[in-house]
């Protein structure tokens, strides 16, 4: 009895999550689909989910009309430098708080925790007065240092460092190694694991991140790949050409996609671990 | 460390220093600056001039800020339980025998990756009431859409739908990790003890998942005071005001109309807001510990 009872349960639960996972994955075959169109064939009814004469046509358009592969390589530059910087001030200022002995020490990591709670909103409008005043605006510093101090990303670290055993730092000092030393050659390596899940939260924020370089950047040149999606909306006076605007936003999801597929194991780990720690 | 006297100071100066340092300039200071420009009036081009608690007052007479609480409670009564209910059968759904579970989680993940301005475009033409996907499918089912994001009643639900199709999986991959946590053992005990699925589900699985859970419940909470980028691209706050947002509000009020001090003022209401709610849940998690 049970044993045919099982695969007709299974069966239905299959069912449902193909109904769910047609629901996710539609909306990006309609951007292709409309990526792939001439802008005739976007007013006619009923819409096409294969266009009937496919072209390239959108993506020449948003390729001469706007920078577009400059854009690309802004937002891949912007996310690297800032999750690079993120990676060196996060994790030895995460060791300091793990390790360290100092006076203040426990009132200062209460400050870091506190700023977590800080909604951007609220320090977007000095935090712009006093990039602008630097001369920042509209510059690839004002998109990249504002991002690299993560009270997140030190949490973060420390949590990792309070995790792993102090034995072998120990036997390092014994040795005569420096502080400094010993966190370079005895710590950093044992890092791999928490240093590959901030990698991907800080890269995936960075990459992502929209308000900041709407607020300051104007110049197309300078633009990361959010920003210039939203600009495409504006690209053609009067009307929006949605065949153009899909073509940029398949071209802008793809790496994404694709960097995830590759990735996909230490991205989901890395998430659900944020939220098993928080 | 063992460094002593000034090489003592030298290494916390090295690990510290640049953290302390750029958390100062980019994050407090500012923070302390907004909460100083919140008593002032400033356009940015004469002095800013103090106006003691004007600003607050001002607020808490301003319609357009309470119209804009109302926006903010209505994603959140569709949002929250929505995201939650539908991450939640995911989850459990993918925690079951069935096949193919590894393509299925990554087909429900795309979306928590890709970027927001991307999703918010695509549902922003998914959504066009006459050329639209959407429309056009409900048509097949002799159904007539509305006219969604141009319609002050149907705007904020579409942005509600998008953000639910956006958020499921980041909440299901957390869910999972949760139902995945729960030893096996304690099924097999309570089936030997003839305990029943309902009955196991409601004994082991919803208490031992209850922590994930509240994490879920702040997350989403937290977010959804903070709605910014699919209002900004789908409907920028329109249609009369159907879907103006706190985030949106302040951004529009700094960046459009020149009001610092206002801006500030509305932003340290918002963080009290999201101060309350994240009280709420550390001692919610603390009473339970």
């Amino acid at each position: 009895m049970k044993r045919r009872k099982f695969p007709w349960r299974i069966g239905v639960l299959t069912v449902i999550a193909l109904a769910g996972g047609l629901a996710m994955v539609t909306p990006f075959v309609w951007a292709i689909a409309t990526s792939l169109k001439p802008s005739g064939a976007l007013l006619s009814l009923p819409p096409q989910l294969v266009p009937s004469e496919p072209t390239v046509a959108a993506y020449t358009r948003v390729l001469t009309r706007f920078p577009f592969l400059r854009v690309f390589g802004n937002s891949l530059l912007v996310a690297a430098t800032t999750t690079l910087g993120q990676l060196v001030v996060c994790s030895m200022a995460g060791y300091a708080f793990a390790r360290f002995n100092f006076r203040g020490r426990d009132a200062l990591f209460a400050v870091y925790l506190a700023t977590l709670m800080v909604p951007f909103a609220v320090i977007i409008t000095p935090l712009f007065i006093l990039v602008t005043k630097m001369g920042w605006a509209n510059s690839y510093a004002g998109l990249i240092v504002p991002g690299m101090f993560s009270a997140f990303g030190t949490f973060f670290m420390r949590q990792f460092f309070l995790s792993i055993p102090r034995e072998l730092e120990e036997a390092a000092t014994i040795d005569g190694a420096g502080t400094f030393a010993t966190f370079l050659r005895v710590v950093l390596p044992m890092t791999g694991p928490a240093v590959a899940t901030l990698t991907v939260l800080s890269f995936m924020g960075s990459w992502n991140n929209f308000l900041w370089p709407l607020l300051i950047i104007n110049d197309r040149n300078l633009m990361t790949l959010p920003v210039a999606l939203s600009a495409l909306q504006g690209l053609y006076p009067g009307q929006t050409q949605w065949n153009v605007v899909m073509a940029g936003t398949v071209l802008a999801t793809i790496p994404t996609i694709l960097v995830f597929l590759v990735a996909q194991r230490w991205v989901i780990e890395g998430v659900a671990g944020s939220g098993v720690k928080g | 460390m063992y460094e002593r006297g000034w090489r003592r100071f030298g290494v916390l100066a090295l690990f510290l220093g640049p953290s302390v340092i750029g958390l100062l300039i980019f994050t407090i200071g500012p923070m302390l600056a907004s909460l100083g420009l919140s008593f002032t009036n400033w356009d940015l081009l004469t002095p800013p001039k103090f106006v003691g608690g004007g600003n607050y007052q001002q607020l808490m007479s301003d319609k357009e800020f309470w119209h804009t609480l109302k926006n903010t409670l209505k994603f959140l009564v569709g949002y929250v339980p929505l995201v939650i209910t539908i991450g939640l059968l995911i989850a459990v759904l993918l925690n079951s025998k069935i096949p193919f579970k590894q393509g299925f989680r990554v087909m429900y993940f795309v979306p928590v990756v890709t970027s927001w301005v991307a999703v918010a475009l695509v549902w922003k033409w998914l959504f066009n009431p006459v050329y639209g996907l959407i429309n056009n499918g409900l048509g097949l089912l002799g159904l007539t859409g509305p006219a969604w994001l141009f319609d002050p009643n149907w705007a904020m639900p579409a942005i509600i739908l998008t953000s639910v199709w956006k958020d499921t999986g980041f909440i299901m991959v957390i869910l999972l990790a949760g139902l995945q946590g729960i030893p096996r053992e304690y099924y097999e005990a309570a089936s030997i003890d003839g305990a029943n699925r309902p009955q196991s589900l409601w004994a082991i699985t919803l208490p031992l998942l209850t922590p994930s859970l509240i994490f879920c419940l702040s997350i989403s909470l937290i977010g959804s005071f903070q709605v910014f980028d699919q209002v900004y691209v789908m409907t920028e706050g329109g249609p009369a005001g159907a879907t103006m947002t706190m985030v949106e509000r302040i951004v529009a009020h700094a960046f459009s109309y020149s009001k610092m001090g206002y801006a500030s003022a509305w932003s340290w209401v918002l963080f009290v807001m999201i101060f309350a709610v994240t009280y709420f849940f550390y001692r919610l998690n603390k009473a339970r510990a």
